[in-house]
């Protein structure tokens, strides 16, 4: 994974609620064994017909929004199934940052572990970024390092994230790897509870 | 000032602590299933290394395999994650419960059925419902692949302090209210999301009186209210579930285990983050109407109107939720008619459930306009329901009786429900499309699931109950 530290790309609305990982991926492609290749996949059954075309009505389908890497959102984002493919196929499909009110856990994990960058704001805020989206072309900032969300309309604002997957982030470190280096303490408590 | 249970296990499993830092905790038992470990341990190939504890690590296959004809799986895709976690599993020396060990099922009905599930353990998988578990009094949460990794390779996660949230549970219930319309009735009340970044104690007196089958399907629907975790501080209705079970401790072992066990549960002055008491005197049986759980009604009320939603995204979500479900605001619940009934999944498909289906079955029929589905959590439920006649009841009233597996709760495999058509469902998940493309699924109890399937509608299961067990 390499290291995330700004950004600047077009954000895209999708104002939805309690948006489910059963529907960032349906359950019909989890079964590949590889990581890569959920993009195609990612929104299924609403990004298209039951013909296979796609749904023209979709967000994600409208011209305008075409290659956006942030993907602003209502309430709830991620909740249900704890299934990593939801990262993954956001991820496939060119989305970097998530922006919403508020994350399910396992979901805003997952993220985290993948370099999908979870930034969470407040309502109205969020209100203001997805009114403002709808008019595109519409561009955001994301300074990972300086925690900051700023677009091209003079709109700037501060964001919190736990410091520890701020450095994880930034330095696109791998986390066994700094678990394995406390791999004494780890044999020790074994030893413990033996 | 006392601790919580969440508190006590926390504490126990502390490898590592340092400022700026999540805490590293121990995990003592780690269940793989063949969905979210292929890519896993395809990680640990990569880097070249092991799994630390395979001992403390057991895989079974639920999620995509068939319960009808299980010699045959035409699915390739499904049948290649099947192969690749049994090779994963022989070169790694991990324990598997495959496709043909009687000890096969939904890895959360096997985990307590083995008594690899226990009192004070920290217990992850690959798996938003491991809450599961919690009903031992384990600290037991989903965890994405990157993670079951991360297990696999170190034994240990690093997790933050989660906030307590207590869910007092007073009252005697009313017969004919089980513990799926108590924590329907909780999401109903409470909404999706109101556990997010809390780990759930669930204690009072109607607590006590659940058998560990019904504590099982409390704690399984935790997630749905956005906590990772809920658990029971055990007691000797845990301790005797478990006694001789395969893998719990034998003997003077058992006896040890059981004074350490008691000893974690909360202490009656613990703190806890947020606290909140519910009345099951007011519970009746529950039943979704909506694509999440919180879309949840008493079965004798009606879908609430738009006019009554509070905000405007209310107001859409609902409008979106019954344009997907083909109902109508205000409609009464027992209106809504049904072409499937699935008795299953982790939430209610052991022993108990399905003999409380079967009491409300025997001696009717299934509605001509009515597919029904009994999926057993596991062979060994199966087998079990077997010996007693089960199987017959269901059978004779029309009903299908499969092998055991996930099924129609995620319908990976063939177990689909048809777009636009009802599904009475014991599962936890009513999002759009979870049993099948345009499929709409209502979430109920398994003596409501059964009274569905006789009548081709949401019916109150008290009607169809003996006379003697509703008073
Ligand atoms: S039965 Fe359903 S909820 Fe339970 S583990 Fe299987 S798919 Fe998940």
């Amino acid at each position: 994974m390499s290291g995330f530290k700004t950004l600047m790309a077009k954000a895209i609305a999708f104002d939805r609620a309690n948006v489910d990982t059963d529907q960032i991926i349906p359950k019909q492609f989890l079964k590949r064994i590889e990581k890569t290749g959920f993009g195609k996949f990612l929104f299924n059954d609403w990004r298209y017909q039951a013909d296979g075309n796609l749904n023209p009505d979709f967000e994600l389908n409208k011209e305008e929004n075409q290659q956006a890497a942030i993907l602003i959102a209502n309430e709830n984002f991620g909740c249900g199934s704890s299934r990593e493919h939801a990262p993954w196929a956001l991820m496939d499909y060119g989305f970097k940052v998530i922006i919403a009110p508020t994350f399910a856990d396992i979901f805003h994990q997952n993220c985290l572990k993948n370099g999908l960058l979870p930034i969470a704001l407040p309502k109205d805020q969020v209100r203001y970024l997805l009114d403002s989206a709808k008019v595109q072309p519409y561009q955001l900032t994301i300074d990972l390092a300086e925690e900051k969300v700023t677009d091209n309309k003079g709109f700037s604002t501060e964001f919190t994230i736990d410091q520890y997957w701020k450095s994880m982030l930034v330095n696109g470190w791998d986390e066994i790897e700094i678990t394995m280096q406390l791999d004494d303490k780890i044999t020790e408590y074994e030893y413990a509870i033996r | 000032m006392g601790k919580s249970i969440i508190e006590k296990i926390w504490e126990r499993h502390l490898v590592h602590q340092e400022d700026g830092k999540p805490d590293l905790l121990y995990i003592d038992l780690h269940l793989v299933h063949e969905v979210t470990s292929p890519q896993a341990f395809s990680g640990l190939r990569v880097k070249n290394r092991k799994v630390r504890r395979p001992d403390r690590t057991f895989a079974t296959m639920d999620h995509n395999i068939p319960t009808d004809n299980r010699n045959v799986i035409n699915d390739k895709v499904a049948l290649n994650q099947m192969t690749t976690l049994e090779k994963n599993c022989r070169d790694f020396e991990v324990p598997l419960a495959g496709i043909d060990s009687p000890d096969q099922g939904i890895v959360h009905v096997i985990g307590p059925e083995l008594g690899l599930t226990q009192p004070g353990m920290t217990i992850v998988c690959g798996d938003s419902h491991t809450s599961t578990h919690g009903a031992f009094g384990s600290l037991a949460f989903g965890i994405g692949t990157s993670e079951v990794e991360h297990v696999l390779a170190t034994q240990t996660l690093w997790r933050t302090k989660p906030k307590t949230l207590k869910i007092d549970i007073k009252g005697e219930r009313q017969k004919g209210v089980s513990a799926k319309d108590i924590i329907l009735y909780i999401l109903a009340n409470y909404g999706f999301d109101f556990g997010t970044g809390y780990v759930i104690e669930y204690s009072g007196e109607a607590i006590r009186e659940m058998t560990m089958e019904e504590r099982m399907t409390i704690c399984n629907m935790s997630i749905e209210g956005g906590a990772r975790a809920g658990l029971i501080s055990p007691d000797e209705t845990t301790f005797s579930y478990l006694e001789n079970r395969k893998y719990a401790p034998k003997d003077e072992a058992f006896n040890t285990a059981v004074e350490d066990w008691r000893a974690l549960a909360s202490d009656e002055d613990a703190a806890y983050d947020r606290v909140i008491s519910i009345d099951t005197n007011d519970v009746a049986p529950m039943v979704s109407w909506g694509t999440n759980p919180a879309m949840t009604s008493k079965v004798h009320e009606s879908i609430p109107k738009l006019a009554d939603c509070e905000t405007e995204i209310d107001k859409k979500s609902l409008e979106r939720a019954l344009t997907y479900m083909g109902l109508q605001e205000g409609q009464k619940i027992e209106d809504i008619e049904i072409q499937h009934v699935f008795i299953g999944s982790c939430t209610n498909s052991r022993l108990e459930d399905l003999r409380q289906a079967a009491d409300i079955v025997k001696g009717r029929q299934v509605h001509p306009n009515v597919r029904a589905l009994v999926v057993p959590g596991s062979q060994q439920v199966k087998w079990q329901a077997e010996q007693e006649g089960i199987d017959l009841i269901f059978k004779e009233a029309g009903f299908q009786w499969r092998e055991s597996g996930c099924s129609m709760c995620l319908s990976m495999n063939n177990d689909i429900v048809p777009s636009g058509e009802h599904c009475a469902s014991t599962s936890n998940r009513n999002f759009e499309g979870r049993q099948g493309s345009g499929a709409r699924t209502h979430l109920v109890s398994p003596t409501m699931a059964a009274a569905a399937a006789i009548h081709g509608h949401i019916v109150d299961a008290r009607k169809l109950m003996a006379a003697e067990t509703v008073q």
